[in-house]
């Protein structure tokens, strides 16, 4: 009886609720340590960094996306390509600032806060926090390429604003605010 | 500010639903990875990060133990020991790694110990242990999730993760839950 493991499902997916609740666990583990949600912001963040780091090259190597030609190609592959490869969401790009170098993420039924209430007296608490990490140093690694590699397209990051506001009763929207600082090389 | 006054609907006024898509492996690993960074940053000893890894793995296990009955008992609690343990073998593991834990199987000399051993277990794939760290196993944090639904379930016991034959996950029960399992088997 115990022989016949059947074999679930693809081998590189992992079961969403896991997913969460460890992410939930780091999380409420993180409030413990250091008591204070700024701090606990900013450590989810630099773990959200470490992850993008080496994130982006499996993304690489996987999605056969080949190079955005402007910014507003590379704001569609995040969301429609890479979020959905990674979380299994497709967040809608929106809120493009006139000049193209701003645009917002919003995720709609985000698997992170799946089961989770923010108790009273967190309003600070970004807890998504760890996708601006994430997001933040992936998109560095690839125009860090770009820019040895002679490309005439340089950005740099000037701030990575991130809300989580409850606009809706029915799922929570999360707003992700990339601000980037375009400036042309010659 | 507002996020907190705003009457937001409750998580148990949502229904349940049939259990989420699934995640990409990379993105659970790289998640897990920083997990143990963190963790090794603040302790001193390879049993203490077992120690908070395990930690983590029930604060996971706790939430789990209830979805997991709702979902796939129909509301009905296990009471029998065995049962338990193949609940936990079975669905348990099914549910959450994809498959079935490969063997079941119950110590020799004392009746109060089980083993359930892993060729090749989901946390561990992508981990190589450093050579000064030998005897650390990261499934710390799945026998930390099964702990706590066996102390959930009202099984008491304690549950740690071993290296042999890949990962082994000992479960010793409390001698209070032999007695209690002998009296329900005995009727």
């Amino acid at each position: 009886m115990s022989r016949q493991s059947t074999r679930g499902g693809d081998p590189r997916k992992v079961n969403g609720e896991l997913f969460t609740l460890t992410y939930g666990a780091l999380v409420s583990q993180l409030l413990k340590d250091y008591e204070d949600d700024d701090e606990v912001n900013k450590q989810l963040e630099k773990m959200g960094y470490n992850i993008g780091v080496r994130l982006i090259e499996d993304f690489l190597a996987r999605s056969n996306t080949g190079r955005c030609n402007d910014f507003r190609e590379t704001a569609d592959v995040i969301a429609k390509v890479g979020f959905k490869m990674y979380l299994g969401i497709t967040p809608v790009v929106s809120n493009w600032s006139p000049a193209g170098d701003e645009f917002s993420l919003l995720i709609e039924n985000n698997p992170l806060t799946d089961f989770v209430e923010l108790p009273p007296g967190h309003s600070s608490l970004c807890f998504s926090n760890l996708l601006c990490g994430v997001l933040k140093a992936a998109l560095e690694m690839v125009r860090f390429l770009l820019y040895s590699s002679c490309s005439f397209f340089h950005l740099s990051f000037v701030c990575f604003l991130f809300h989580t506001a409850f606009v809706s009763p029915k799922f929570d929207v999360i707003s992700l605010l990339v601000d980037f600082g375009c400036c042309l090389l010659c | 500010m507002s996020t907190t006054t705003k009457q937001k609907s409750s998580n148990l006024d949502k229904p349940l639903g049939r259990g989420k898509p699934e995640v990409n492996i990379a993105t659970f690993a790289l998640l897990f990875s920083e997990i143990v960074q963190y963790s090794q940053n603040r302790v001193y000893s390879v049993s203490e990060l077992q120690n908070k890894l395990s930690d983590m793995g029930q604060h996971v296990g706790s939430h789990l133990l209830d979805l997991l009955f709702v979902r796939e008992k129909g509301y009905k609690r296990e009471v029998k020991l065995l049962n338990m343990l193949l609940f936990i073998k079975n669905n348990f593991w099914k549910t959450l790694f994809g498959k079935q834990a490969d063997t079941l199987e119950h110590s020799n000399d004392d009746e109060r110990t089980y083993y359930i051993i892993e060729a090749e277990h989901l946390v561990n794939k992508f981990i190589s242990v450093p050579k000064d760290k030998g005897k650390l196993n990261c499934a710390a944090f799945t026998a930390g999730i099964i702990e706590a639904i066996l102390n959930g379930a009202n099984f008491p016991a304690k549950v740690t993760a071993h290296w042999h034959k890949g990962t082994t996950f000992m479960i010793e029960f409390d001698e209070s839950v032999i007695i209690r399992d002998k009296m329900v088997e005995g009727k």
